[in-house]
């Protein structure tokens, strides 16, 4: 682009003010027309863009990454084996906030720009119910049947028709092993004077609020609510005396790090990349009474398009191969809901593959127990008054 | 007599124009909006985050009943905030005026310079001078200041002094360029009226600052009583502030009329404090 210089009869400061606003002038154009050209993009998109692509909303550090942070190895693989542009976000922080980001488009039916999406099973069962989803066609994803049993028919999608486990997440008891030494077994062994006032306890309700019931000897999967809200109130008064000194997401690592806290109801796949990178600081264990296990699910949301939804499965049959499950399992130490990845894993790595947070046995997950699925009164009285017990 | 664009009678309206419009997309229809959600109430048989409008005034009185401790709380702890910002910053601006000589413009970039990093960084990075690691803590406990078993973070105290940190430039700019603005004239003339150090400072200096201490003082109030990151990362269950329960309500229990009926109440009841406060302070000290 040609640009005319100021007159050189003009002074130095004066030509450099002369130039650099035409510079930024130049910018605005650009700018502007940057926008307008983004703009008419978006307004085009339309099936034959999808055609070759997949888009994929998933939470933070929740897929192999290679070591310079840039590529995922086994989405990588992916494309180059179905020729399919795989356009991957971690778009996905919290399940509240990304409804709320996405349930008006959804809605009006509107392109959310995302051909998979992997809620939490309560979340993923509001998707289901409000009509957000695509039955999935499942003739494109022989794999599904790797499924674990166990994982088969949650009471928010009994046929699996519309979902598919990602991962899954157990809670249980976490603790610094040094204020520690003797372990946790149970919930009361949390409240000793060297823990006073350095516990947190996940926000995520159901598993909290899960693993306190199950201490108290109730069956999470047909809970009521007085019973819940029974346990609620053990929370609260814990709260209250002093014993509880948050309610957190996945910031109480930092804490148990800093040591801050010393014990934590907490993601047992948090615990073991704790634990690793500190030497052994760190363990978890399911209660005697029992823990909870949850999982993130593959749905397709309904404004995907008919290519964008056969890729979708195409992607999702290809995640639930043993190989690329074990791959994945390797990276993000979650429970992984594929039959057979644990053999994979003996390839590739025989520690792992013994591990009971990738691979809970049979006697741990006897052990686990999925929160029941709540109507839409109960979801929002039951949060209401568990979040009025974390003192909002 | 050549006729200019400035003459022409709709151009004040013109120069408005991207003000107004500015305002009314990003400020008046949002507000409509929240108005209209704070008296909806849930359809029957709906789902999550599913209301209708009913016209539920009611919505108010129960919001603020329900959380009338976070409301106290969250003016309480403000308060402590301002006075806290104030007794640093007005020392600080008055030597950054006065004494600082040719370190003027450096302290002021160095006042101005947290700014640089981001309002959540520098949340977080408290969380580390006050934790277990941070050097606080065992100091104060080697004094015995505090207890062996008594930490710093998730408390009042942690949440207090991030507002406090996070809010004292704004206290410190508007009382510096006030103090900066004092003829030293007036201070030369007190003294020659025989008033000493203090007299000087409480008659001719502190009147001469008091449209940057209103300033300051509302311009570290109405942030920090809204605010809710210094709650949510140096607090605990028990220093939760309104600004939580508002995003609580939004995102977690999905329960827009709530946290639209809490949000108006706030606006409310920030507005009628700070009206009362610049009616004692006097308007003409703004200006």
């Amino acid at each position: 682009m040609a640009k005319a210089l100021p007159p050189k009869s003009l002074s130095p400061e004066a030509r450099s003010i002369l130039s650099s606003q035409i510079s930024r002038r130049a910018v605005f154009a650009g700018v502007g027309a940057a926008a307008g050209v983004t703009a008419l993009a978006s307004c085009g998109s339309g099936s034959s863009d999808a055609a070759s692509t997949v888009r994929w909303a998933n939470w933070t550090l929740y897929l192999d990454v290679d070591e310079a942070g840039t590529s995922y190895p086994t989405l990588q693989a992916f494309e180059e084996q179905f020729g399919i542009t795989a356009v991957y976000t971690e778009d996905i922080n919290d399940n509240d906030e990304f409804f709320g980001k996405v349930q008006g488009q959804l809605k009006l039916g509107e392109d959310i720009g995302y051909d998979i999406i992997t809620p939490t099973d309560w979340m993923a069962g509001r998707f289901i119910r409000l009509g957000y989803t695509q039955k999935f066609d499942k003739a494109n994803i022989p794999n599904a049947k790797n499924l674990l049993p166990t994982l088969a028919s949650p009471s928010f999608d009994p046929n699996r028709d519309n979902s598919l486990t990602y991962q899954s997440i157990m809670a249980g008891l976490g603790w610094n092993t040094t204020v520690n030494p003797k372990g946790l077994k149970a919930i009361d062994d949390l409240w000793t004077p060297a823990n006073k006032g350095k516990i947190i306890v996940l926000s995520e309700m159901r598993d909290t609020i899960g693993v306190i019931l199950l201490s108290q000897g109730v069956d999470i999967t047909t809970v009521t609510e007085d019973q819940f809200m029974n346990a609620v109130d053990f929370l609260q008064g814990k709260i209250n005396d002093g014993w509880i000194r948050g309610v957190k997401g996945n910031e109480y690592k930092e804490d148990l790090i800093s040591g801050d806290a010393t014990a934590v109801i907490a993601w047992a796949g948090d615990l073991f990349q704790l634990s690793n990178e500190n030497e052994g600081k760190f363990d978890f264990a399911i209660p005697e009474s029992g823990g909870t296990i949850s999982g993130d699910n593959f749905l397709i949301p309904s404004t995907a398009t008919a290519e964008g939804k056969k890729n979708a499965e195409t992607l999702i049959n290809y995640y639930y191969d043993p190989a690329i499950a074990a791959e994945v399992a390797a990276y993000v130490n979650y429970v992984t809901p594929v039959m057979g990845a644990q053999e994979e894993m003996e390839k590739i790595d025989p520690v792992l593959a013994k591990s009971e947070y990738i691979f809970p046995t049979e006697k741990t997950m006897s052990r686990l127990n999925v929160f029941k699925a709540l109507t839409p009164t109960e979801e929002s009285t039951w949060t209401e008054a568990f979040q009025k017990a974390a003192g909002n | 007599m050549v006729k200019t664009g400035i003459s022409r009678p709709g151009t004040p309206y013109l120069l408005l124009l991207p003000g107004v419009a500015f305002l009314f997309t990003f400020f008046l229809w949002p507000i409509a909006n929240l108005a209209q959600t704070s008296t909806q109430t849930p359809i029957a048989g709906g789902d999550t985050g599913e209301y209708e409008q009913s016209l539920r005034w009611q919505n108010y009185i129960d919001a603020f009943l329900e959380n009338k401790e976070q409301f106290g709380r969250s003016f309480l702890y403000a308060a402590i905030a301002t006075l806290a910002a104030l007794a640093i910053a007005y020392p600080l601006a008055y030597a950054i005026a006065f004494k600082a000589g040719k370190m003027k413009n450096v302290l002021l970039v160095l006042v101005v310079a947290p700014f640089f990093t981001s309002f959540l960084l520098r949340t977080i990075a408290w969380k580390q001078i006050l934790g277990e690691q941070g050097f606080v803590v065992p100091v104060l406990r080697d004094l015995h200041i505090i207890s062996p078993a008594t930490t710093l973070t998730s408390s009042a105290f942690a949440v207090v002094a991030g507002m406090t940190y996070n809010f004292l430039p704004f206290m410190t700019l508007p009382i510096y360029a006030s103090i900066d603005r004092i003829d030293p004239r007036t201070l030369e003339a007190s003294g020659d009226l025989y008033a000493n150090g203090i007299t000087t400072f409480r008659k001719v200096t502190l009147p001469l600052s008091m449209p940057g201490v209103v300033a300051g003082t509302l311009l570290t109030f109405i942030p920090a009583a809204g605010d809710y990151v210094n709650a949510a990362i140096l607090g605990s269950p028990q220093t939760k502030m309104i600004g939580n329960v508002i995003e609580s309500r939004f995102f977690k229990v999905v329960d827009y009329p709530t946290a639209a009926a809490l949000s108006f109440t706030l606006m409310a009841a920030i507005l009628i404090l700070v009206t009362v406060y610049i009616r004692k302070a006097g308007t003409e000290e703004l200006v």
